[in-house]
């Protein structure tokens, strides 16, 4: 789209692809319904009573957020809606196949309930967020709530030795979920303005490393500062895995801003500074770790196989195609199977084939997000769409890895599958935003009055961007 | 921007090669040993997810399975637990499988390949079939008789078809109700804790699993070897042993409970149960001679299975003639299994040749195909036909007129040898009471039954304690409902 010319010839017309997005809706609930179906046959032999309700009520959900993003949005990226409805209705699917195995304790229905919240946000997000550079103007409120939500939940009770959440009435919820959507607005907009300074001034600490260039601590001061705010808020509160998430977040977003390579440096450098110092520090991070060197120990110190154990008999059992759904036994891993341990059930009893298609869902969402980064043209929305990306991203990769023992266990929830209602309302807000996103990359440019709009972020790094896209 | 955009996402895809390159290592090539480590559960949940076959007595189930709803599903039930335990053993979640439980588990929990429709079936479908049945040899009449008969007195009960091999009666006294065992929990360790604690071993199947000194009834043995060997040629003429008995070598006499015994014949012996004359004939056959004939009747074989094993009876190989003669009037080293001298009796009424004993009639699947049978083996030639005869004669007049007249039964042919068995240091513990004998029909061709039975009741009165007193009566009536009354 190089449109730079003052006399454009009639442009092709720019595919919608909205078609392409229904039929896959279609597909994405199909798939939940016929899932929801097999766990009736494989756990009782009959079909659930209740299976049409639900396809209806599923199929509405996604069939209304079809048509507000056909009004709204019709330039969006068509594969991002099915691919959150089908990892929803999945999460869906596997929390009410682990329900009928706890009888006291069914999660599935309010799991429903805040899909269904998570859904309406996300049709209010497309429909009245007009344009994504609306949220530039609000990185210093967005900062505040966040620092306010993250703050709050140290005044009430812990669970689980974990201080992040809220409750009232019989609804809980964290806030530090929300919290990461605001901070990576934040994020965007801070280094979309300060990126230049925090790029080419400031000091070389040793002349034969180039890469390693402090920025000034004017420009730097406040990003880090709000940065370690949260991370230590985290810490006390001992949510590890998003203080986690909130540094890989912040290097990353750091690093596409500034192009330094010395901040991925710096940033894992102090990552395992943190992390040793936590690792060792904290008994409770200090039990996970130990875990991980060694899942069996408990075993054979004769105390039973732990989470992490069972989590492992889990995926082996499932093979390469799995038990299928319903008759696998990853209750056995005990109470977070529904919340962290959620991916060990998608193993066991879809089998590394099921597994393999859930992790390419996963990384088909980032990629479109990465993607809808690339072909925007102004460095707020650039930045912003990578760091919603790399949120789902780092969190997939965190939490799955936890579970199958490729790197320590952090609590977190695995997007849209886990139980767990402030986790799904907020991936279906990153979702929307991206949606957002991806439809003012797509949309065909009313060139003269947005020429002037670029031409003043415009600088260096964008007209190298601008050549490369000409180019591919 | 677009140049580091583009490094985040190769970040990213090898995020993702990492996550995929582990999920294959866990579920392709790891997932053998983790679905065999003991910690895993599977395999046992996978065990007990559908109901456990049942074991048969006169066709009719005599175990059930109740669905507990629990993650190890199914649990067995036993119908009359404490008459069958010594036949089914136990099925337990916590504590495994003993006796026919054990020896068929395969084919009762449906892995036993034999029991897929087609060769391979369950490589190919990865799958269980529904648990098999076993259809045991059992009469139920003959087991409620004998277990009635020991009314919780310490002892047991072997009774054996003499032509076919079939057991048909198998009790241990005092019992237990191995459906206490079968699921998990407090309750079930509780219950092990007092079964495995009780001073009566109630979990002891004393018919196959312990052995006892034989007695007098050991005779029958010595009696056989004797005759097989030349010792004796005419059953009715005098020997030429006096009483008292002076063991060989040693000053100690070999007191006799009966009278007449001096230089008695062995009709007599045998009748009266004389120690004396018994022990100077195998001294007289010799230990070559006696180990040789005790051998035949299953002695000494410690892979008899049932198919449950059968612990072995014993008769020593190296003895001095004074220990030679003791042993061959059943004390000394000499033990044997209730069944073992219901084997001695069996071999002895079906004319010498000894079947092979048996518990498993049939397997079945679940649908009633046959999927084995078990067929009669012959488990040896224990002595001549002519011998086998003599001492069918022998053990009809000692219940005809002699110490075993409380085993005749009217209108049919019964033979029977009582024992009385010394042991303990100096002999200083209460005897244990013997009668092994058999039975045939009036106007049948073969006999219907030989049964063993033991009681080693610490209760009674030491005076009382005789076999053909306390065990005559229970083995009358097994023997009894074998013949159909």
């Amino acid at each position: 789209m190089t449109a730079t010319t003052a006399d454009p010839p009639p442009a092709p017309p720019v595919p919608r692809r909205r078609g392409v997005e229904l039929a896959l809706l279609v597909g994405a609930v199909l798939i939940a319904v016929l899932g929801y179906l097999a766990v009736g046959l494989g756990k009782h032999h009959a079909l659930p009573p209740d299976a049409a309700v639900y396809g209806a009520g599923l199929g509405a959900l996604a069939l209304l957020a079809h048509l507000v993003v056909r009004l709204r949005a019709p330039y969006a990226d068509p594969l991002l809606l099915p691919i959150a409805v089908l990892l929803n209705g999945l999460g869906l699917v596997l929390i009410y196949r682990l329900d009928l195995e706890t009888p006291g304790d069914s999660a599935a229905p309010t799991q429903l309930v805040w899909s269904t919240l998570g859904a309406a946000l996300f049709i209010a997000v497309v429909a009245f967020l007009p344009d994504h550079r609306v949220l530039q103007r609000y990185a210093y409120l967005s900062v505040a709530t966040a620092l306010v939500l993250l703050i709050v939940p140290i005044f009430f009770p812990a669970v689980n030795g974990a201080k992040i959440w809220i409750r009232f009435g019989g609804f809980s919820f964290q806030p530090g979920e929300f919290a990461k959507v605001l901070l990576a607005v934040f994020f965007a907009a801070y280094l979309a303005t300060n990126r230049n300074a925090l790029a080419y001034t400031g000091r070389r600490l040793w002349r034969r490393l180039p890469w390693l260039q402090l920025p000034t601590g004017r420009v730097l001061g406040p990003l880090v500062a709000i940065w370690l705010l949260s991370v230590v808020v985290l810490v006390l509160e001992r949510d590890l895995g998003t203080s986690l998430l909130f540094f890989g977040l912040f290097v990353i977003m750091l690093y596409v801003a500034t192009g330094r390579t010395g901040w991925i440096a710096v940033g894992l450098a102090l990552a395992a500074v943190g992390a040793f110092a936590v690792g060792s520090l904290e008994p409770h991070v200090h039990s996970r770790v130990q875990d991980w060197l060694d899942p069996y120990a408990s075993i054979n110190a004769g105390r039973g196989p732990g989470q992490l154990a069972q989590s492992l008999f889990a995926f082996a059992a499932g093979g390469l195609t799995g038990t299928g759904l319903g008759l696998g036994h990853s209750i056995l891993i005990g109470f977070a199977a529904k919340s962290d341990f959620i991916l060990a059930t998608a193993g066991e009893e879809l089998g590394l084939v099921g597994l393999t298609a859930i992790f390419l869902l996963y990384a088909l969402l980032v990629a479109r997000g990465l993607r809808t980064g690339l072909s925007l043209r102004d460095p707020f929305g650039r930045l912003l769409a990578v760091g919603l990306s790399a949120i789902l991203g780092l969190q997939v990769f965190v939490i799955a890895g936890g579970v199958m023992g490729l790197i320590p266990l952090t609590g977190m929830a695995m997007p849209f599958l886990a139980q767990g209602g402030s986790s799904v309302v907020t991936n279906w807000a990153i979702v929307a935003l991206l949606m957002r996103l991806s439809d003012s990359a797509r949309r065909p440019r009313p060139e003269p009055s947005r020429g002037a709009g670029a031409g003043l972020d415009g600088d260096g790094d964008d007209r190298h961007d601008n050549r490369t896209e000409a180019g591919s | 921007m677009t140049r580091y955009i583009r490094r985040i996402a190769a970040f990213f895809l090898l995020l993702l090669a990492a996550l995929l390159v582990n999920s294959a290592r866990i579920q392709l090539v790891e997932a053998d040993s983790l679905d065999r480590n003991p910690a895993n559960r599977r395999a046992t949940v996978a065990r007990y997810a559908e109901p456990r076959g049942p074991i048969l007595v006169d066709g009719k189930a005599v175990t059930g399975s109740r669905d507990t709803r629990q993650p190890l599903r199914y649990e067995r039930t036993y119908t009359q637990g404490p008459l069958y335990a010594p036949v089914t053993g136990y099925a337990s979640q916590t504590y495994g499988t003993t006796l026919l439980e054990n020896a068929e588990d395969a084919l009762l929990s449906g892995t036993d390949p034999m029991l897929a429709p087609f060769p391979f079936w369950h490589e190919i479908t990865r799958s269980r079939q529904p648990g098999g049945q076993v259809a045991t040899t059992i009469k139920g009449a003959m087991q409620r008789a004998a277990y009635d008969g020991l009314a919780g007195r310490r002892g047991a009960v072997a009774a054996i078809e003499p032509f076919s091999g079939r057991i048909l009666a198998l009790v241990s006294s005092p019992s237990y109700d191995p459906g206490l065992l079968s699921g998990t929990g407090t309750a079930v360790t509780d219950a092990w804790t007092r079964l495995t604690g009780d001073s009566a071993q109630p979990m002891l199947d004393r018919a196959i699993r312990q052995t006892y000194p034989p007695g007098s009834a050991f005779k029958i043995v010595t009696a056989a070897a004797a005759l097989d060997a030349g010792t004796v040629t005419d059953v009715a003429a005098p020997t030429d042993i006096e009483e008292p008995y002076v063991l060989p070598g040693t000053a100690t006499v070999l007191p006799n409970e009966a009278e007449g015994c001096d230089r008695a014949s062995l009709e007599y012996a045998i009748r009266w149960s004389c120690n004396s004359v018994m022990a100077g004939l195998g001294v007289r056959t010799g230990l070559t001679g006696m180990l040789d004939t005790a051998r035949k009747f299953g002695f000494n074989d410690s892979g008899l299975r049932i198919p449950s094993g059968v612990a072995a009876s014993h008769f020593d190989t190296e003895m001095s003639d004074d220990q030679l003669a003791l042993s061959s009037i059943g004390q000394f080293d000499t033990r044997a299994t209730p069944l073992q001298m219901a084997m001695v009796a069996a071999a002895v009424a079906n004319g010498g040749e000894l079947k092979y004993p048996y518990l498993v009639d049939r397997t079945l699947a679940a649908d009633g195909r046959v999927v084995s049978r078990t067929g009669q083996r012959t488990y040896g030639r224990t002595m001549n036909p002519l011998t086998a005869n003599r001492l069918r004669r022998m053990m009809i007049d000692t219940v005809e007129d002699g110490t075993a007249t409380n085993a005749a039964i009217d209108g049919a042919t019964v033979g029977g040898k009582t024992g009385t068995a010394q042991h303990g240091v100096g002999n200083s513990g209460l005897p244990y009471a013997w009668f092994i004998a058999w039975a045939q029909a009036g106007n049948s061709g073969r006999p219907a039954v030989a049964v063993a039975v033991v009681v080693e009741d610490a209760a009674a009165d030491r005076a009382d304690i005789s076999g053909g007193g306390d065990a005559a009566p229970i083995a009358r009536a097994v023997m009894e409902k074998a013949l159909g009354r």
